[in-house]
C-alpha cells in the first residue's frame, strides 16, 4: 500500500525582539506562511538557542540535530545585544553564517541600513513588519543551495566611518535617533564585552 | 435582523470616522487581516499589550522627567518604545506625538518634553477610549448573530 508521506518539514524561522507587541505580530505574521515559529526576546537568548554555548566567549559551539533554524529575523534596536550585533555573530560563527539574516527596525536611518547589508543582512525590514515583507523572504527560505546575487553585492556610499552620515535630510519624517546610533559604535567597539 | 445590519452600519461608520480623524492608519487594518478563525482574538490581544505596555511607558516618562536631574537618553528610550507600539497597532496620532518627543528629548528641552508627555497621555486615553467602544460594537455585533464587517 503506498503510502503519500510528507517529507517538508515545515521552515523555520527563529524571531528576536524586546518588544512583546512586535514579537506577537511577527510571529503571526510568519505563521500565516505556515512557518514553524520560535521568539525570543534578546540576542543572547537566539544564540543560545541556535547553539552557541559559552556566548560570553563565543568559544565553543555545540549544534543540536533537532534545531534547525532556515532563518533569523530580528530587530535593530535591542537593550544588550543589538540586532547588528547578533548578525555580526552569526556570519562570525562557521556553523551558522549560512543562516540568512533580516533585520527590521523602526528608524529609517540609511547608514544603519547599509550597515546591515554590508555585514550581510538579506533584507532590511522597516516597521511596522507588514505581509508584504515577509513574503519577500521566500527565496531566502527555500531549501535549495542559497545563491548569491548581484544585488547582494552592497555600493558602498562613501562609508569612511559613515556610523555619523544619517543626514535626516530627504524623505525622513523626522526621526532622529542619533543617540542610538552612537550607542552602537560604542557598543561596537566592546563587542565582545557583555553583561554577566 | 434590523438589530443587526443597524449595528454593523453603526460599526462601519465609527471605523470610518476613526481612520478620517487620523486616530487609526492602515497597520490597524493590517491587524485586521492578521485575525481569523484560528486567531479569532487576535486585534484584542495586540491591542491589550498596547494598553498594558503604554500605561507603565507613561509612569516610566512622567518619573523620569520628575527627576532633579533628567537623563533624557532615558526618557528617550522610553518614547522610542512608545513610539514603536503606538505604530505597530496603528495609533497614528500618539505615534506622531512621540515624534515631537524624541526631538524634545534631543534638544534636552525639558519643558518641550513635559508638554509632549501630557499630550500622549491624551492621544493615548482618546485612541484607548475609541477602541473600546469598537471592540464593544463588534461584541454586540456578534451577540446579535451578526458577522463583523470587514473594511478595506
Amino acid at each position: 500500500m503506498g503510502v503519500i508521506s510528507i517529507s517538508e518539514t515545515p521552515l523555520h524561522v527563529l524571531a528576536v525582539d524586546d518588544s512583546n507587541i512586535d514579537r506577537k505580530l511577527i510571529e503571526r505574521l510568519l505563521k500565516t506562511f505556515s512557518y514553524h515559529v520560535t521568539a525570543v526576546d534578546s540576542g543572547i537568548k537566539a544564540l543560545e538557542f541556535l547553539g552557541l554555548q559559552d556566548v560570553e566567549n563565543f568559544q565553543s559551539f555545540s549544534p543540536s540535530p533537532e534545531v534547525e533554524v532556515n532563518l533569523v529575523i530580528t530587530d535593530y534596536c535591542m537593550p544588550g545585544m543589538t540586532g547588528f550585533e547578533l548578525l555580526r555573530k552569526i556570519k562570525e560563527s562557521k556553523s551558522l553564517k549560512d543562516i540568512p539574516v533580516v533585520i527590521m527596525s523602526s528608524d529609517n536611518i540609511p547608514a544603519r541600513i547599509n550597515r546591515c547589508l554590508e555585514e550581510g543582512a538579506e533584507e532590511f525590514f522597516l516597521k511596522p513588519v507588514r505581509m508584504s515583507d515577509v513574503d519577500k523572504l521566500k527565496p531566502y527560505l527555500s531549501k535549495n543551495e542559497r545563491k548569491t546575487t548581484d544585488e547582494e553585492e552592497c555600493v558602498s556610499n562613501d562609508s569612511s566611518g559613515a556610523m555619523d552620515d544619517d543626514d535626516g535630510g530627504g524623505g525622513n519624517d523626522g526621526v532622529e535617533a542619533r543617540s542610538d546610533e552612537d550607542e552602537q559604535i560604542e557598543k561596537d567597539q566592546s563587542l565582545l564585552i557583555l553583561p554577566p | 435582523m434590523a438589530a443587526v445590519s443597524q449595528l454593523q452600519r453603526q460599526f462601519i461608520e465609527y471605523t470610518t470616522s476613526l481612520y478620517n480623524e487620523g486616530y487609526l492608519d492602515d497597520q490597524f487594518t493590517q491587524l485586521q487581516k492578521l485575525q481569523d478563525e484560528s486567531n479569532p482574538e487576535f486585534v484584542v490581544e495586540v491591542v491589550s499589550l498596547f494598553f498594558e505596555d503604554s500605561e507603565k511607558l507613561l509612569n516610566n516618562l512622567a518619573t523620569a522627567l520628575q527627576q532633579k536631574i533628567v537623563d533624557y537618553k532615558q526618557v528617550d528610550s522610553h518614547v522610542h518604545q512608545f513610539k514603536g507600539s503606538s505604530s505597530s497597532i496603528g495609533a497614528q496620532r500618539v505615534t506622531n506625538v512621540c515624534v515631537h518627543f524624541r526631538n524634545y528629548c534631543e534638544e534636552k528641552n525639558l519643558d518641550g518634553c513635559l508638554r509632549c508627555l501630557q499630550q500622549v497621555k491624551h492621544e493615548y486615553i482618546l485612541v484607548r477610549n475609541k477602541l473600546e467602544t469598537l471592540f464593544r460594537l463588534e461584541q454586540q455585533i456578534v451577540q446579535a448573530g451578526g458577522s463583523i464587517p470587514m473594511m478595506e
